[in-house]
């Protein structure tokens, strides 16, 4: 038996020792890498009907990832471009969401964690109040206030800022605000948790050898929070690249998000096999990108956790 | 080298709400002084260093550094650098990017900084230790990198609060004597904060007392030890006994007490206190535990002291004597050893000698709480 189970035993005891690795085995390997694992072995077969499933046609194959490269077979076009775009403007616009949420964030999370007093709970309440709410409630609150006779656009055309309401739907303002908030937490919270444990002299000691408050924040907070910040952007980025609610609410009518895509095909064309090899071409790009850019920030994988 | 400059402080008062943390505070520091404000905790020492380095606002009264009246300068524009007591070193950054952390803000290059730094780090005597991160030293080490941190910043007041208080006892002696030496190889003006009465006395050239955010004396260490002006400033600073009374004689700077236990005692009218003590009025006398000597049992006059021993105890250096004193509290009798044999007189009734300069008098007060 390996020494680090056998710690973890004797520290807990044989029985609940073993109930609890039971049951993290069971979240673990019953419920995440199995159901992956099936995804992944729908993504290489055919989409059969049923009675078919298992017979001599149910092969591997690379179909379906050459579909989102490709296209349909015999189709008009060299590439897949519709489909293609849609994936890269998920990626991007996920991206995106992310470098804005943090810019947000960063500045809350700061004040959060470096400010002393009760009302800092207070805000943290009001905060994480809005959450009880479920995300489409959230999603269609922002439809009335970004909407065409929506609260901004009554107030902006009222004081005469516009001639005729703006679409901010359809130009996909408001999905990017809606998932910019969906996610704010996710963001502030592991960045206000490090900077909760920044030592306040430092910022005054950087202050007091001449540092101006960009610098400060530059030289002694930013390199303090990274490991926040990196597990903020993780989440951040992870969640809105695979967000659905929100792209289906407040997206425009001609902007799908890479998620619509694999939602149509499982449920709309009920071809699993096309939807899972979607899914996880979007996975295995997503942390792809995630680890480069964590290598980029010198981040470590260890310090995510934290 | 950077020149040490004057440090005044006029009329300052400091409030936080109803509370008042410095109750108008004069002092005038001399550039290149070594000065040290001295108190227990929660005194508003440390209070009146965050009013210097600029990092509170006064509520009323001045800062003046060099002259220059500090009103709305921050604590990033003004010649002064502050020594944090938990020193606050930027864990992620090497020690050499610590101490030039002030050349970087200024825009220097890497190499001139390197050079600098590395001129620093000989000087603290951690020469090649720059490129580790802080926590690979020691205590002592960081110390000094702490100090040559805000000396790279050419200022030309360092603002010191307790620094020495989390290193152990030894170090704490040796980085004394260091600091000493530093400011006066460096020759800037060092303000002091410090609970530990030996740092001041052994550092200082000046010593500002503290109490409840009132300053009780200011004057050279030798001065306050040997002439205190107030029972704040004759308890907090060494050990010291006490003795109540009420006066019955008055001449000159010679007071005549009736002691509350132990009988008539002449002293000396501590200068700040010359003609403020006359007949009837309550005194204290303090009378150092070294100030005594041991006289003849049943000796008696206005300069000698009986008491029933209690304890008795060898220190090495001097040997402690403590007896029964007046409102419960011992009198402690220290007697140097120079070799002599000591008896056991536990539990007998001796007498001391003082000289009468030694036996310091004036008006009742507060006392330090130990």
């Amino acid at each position: 038996m390996p020494r680090i189970l056998k710690d973890f035993l004797s520290r807990n005891g044989t029985g609940p020792g073993l109930v609890m690795l039971g049951l993290v085995l069971f979240w673990t390997v019953g419920l995440i890498i199995l159901p992956q694992l099936s995804m992944l072995d729908f993504s290489f077969r055919p989409n059969l009907p049923p009675p078919e499933m298992g017979g001599p046609k149910d092969v591997y194959t690379l179909e379906n990832y050459k579909y989102l490269i490709y296209g349909p077979e015999g189709g008009s076009q060299a590439y897949n471009t519709v489909d293609l775009m849609v994936f890269f403007r998920t990626l991007v616009a996920a991206a995106c969401v992310t470098v804005f949420n943090l810019i947000i964030c960063y500045p809350i999370a700061y004040y959060l964690g470096q400010t002393k007093g009760n009302h800092i709970r207070v805000f943290a309440l009001m905060l994480i109040i809005p959450y009880w709410i479920n995300e489409i409630l959230r999603a269609f609150a922002l439809r009335i206030i970004f909407g065409e006779t929506g609260v901004l656009n009554t107030i902006f055309t009222g004081i005469g800022l516009f001639d005729t309401p703006f679409d901010f739907i359809r130009n996909d303002y408001a999905l990017y605000a809606g998932l910019g908030y969906a996610y704010i937490l996710l963001m502030i919270f592991p960045i206000y948790n490090v900077i909760e444990s920044l030592d306040h002299n430092q910022i005054e000691a950087a202050r007091d050898l001449g540092a101006p408050w960009w610098r400060i924040h530059w030289r002694v907070v930013i390199p303090y929070a990274k490991p926040g910040i990196s597990s903020g952007c993780t989440m951040v980025f992870m969640l809105s690249a695979g967000a659905l609610a929100a792209p289906q609410i407040l997206g425009g009518p001609s902007s799908l998000w890479f998620t619509q895509l694999i939602y149509q095909q499982f449920n709309d064309s009920s071809d699993w096999p096309q939807g899972a090899a979607y899914a996880v071409v979007l996975l295995v790009t997503c942390v792809l990108l995630v680890l480069a850019v964590m290598r980029l920030f010198k981040v470590n994988m260890g310090d995510i956790g934290k | 080298m950077v020149a040490g400059v004057g440090v005044d402080l006029e009329n300052l008062w400091i409030r936080f709400g109803d509370f008042v943390a410095v109750r108008d505070a004069n002092v005038n520091i001399k550039g290149g002084d070594f000065f040290s404000f001295l108190g227990p905790s929660g005194c508003g020492k440390t209070t009146i260093l965050r009013a210097v380095s600029g990092f509170l606002e006064p509520s009323e009264g001045n800062v003046l550094i060099g002259g220059k009246n500090m009103k709305g300068v921050g604590p990033n524009k003004r010649p002064t650098a502050l020594i944090f007591q938990n020193l606050a070193l930027f864990p992620l950054m090497k020690v050499w990017e610590n101490i030039a952390f002030s050349m970087e803000i200024k825009g220097a290059s890497a190499a001139e900084r390197r050079k600098r730094a590395d001129e620093l780090l000989e000087m603290i005597a951690l020469e090649g230790q720059g490129d580790k991160l802080p926590s690979e030293l020691s205590g002592g080490q960081r110390q000094r990198v702490a100090i040559a941190r805000a000396l790279c910043a050419e200022p030309h007041v360092l603002l010191l609060d307790e620094p020495l208080s989390a290193l152990d006892l030894k170090l704490r002696q040796h980085m004394r004597t260091e600091l000493r030496e530093i400011q006066q190889r460096v020759g800037i003006t060092f303000i002091y904060i410090t609970h530990d009465q030996g740092e001041a006395l052994t550092m200082s050239d000046n010593i500002a007392v503290m109490r409840a955010g009132v300053i009780d004396q200011i004057g050279e260490g030798k001065t306050i030890y040997n002439d205190p002006a107030t029972p704040f400033a004759a308890s907090f600073v060494g050990e010291n006994n006490v003795f109540r009374g009420k006066v019955k004689r008055v001449s000159g700077d010679r007071v005549l007490v009736q002691s509350n236990r132990s009988g008539e005692l002449l002293a000396r009218i501590s200068t700040a206190n010359l003609g403020r003590l006359k007949e009837g009025d309550n005194a204290m006398i303090f009378i150092r535990p070294e100030a005594f000597e041991l006289a003849k049992t049943g000796t008696e006059g206005d300069h000698y002291v009986s008491a029933r021993v209690i304890n008795e105890e060898f220190e090495g250096n001097v040997f402690n004597i403590f007896m029964e004193g007046d409102g419960g509290k011992e009198i402690k009798v220290s007697l140097p050893n120079l070799g002599q044999s000591f008896d056991s007189h536990k539990g007998q009734t001796m007498t001391l000698k003082y000289d009468v300069k030694n036996a310091v008098a004036m008006p009742a007060g507060v006392l330090a709480t130990e």
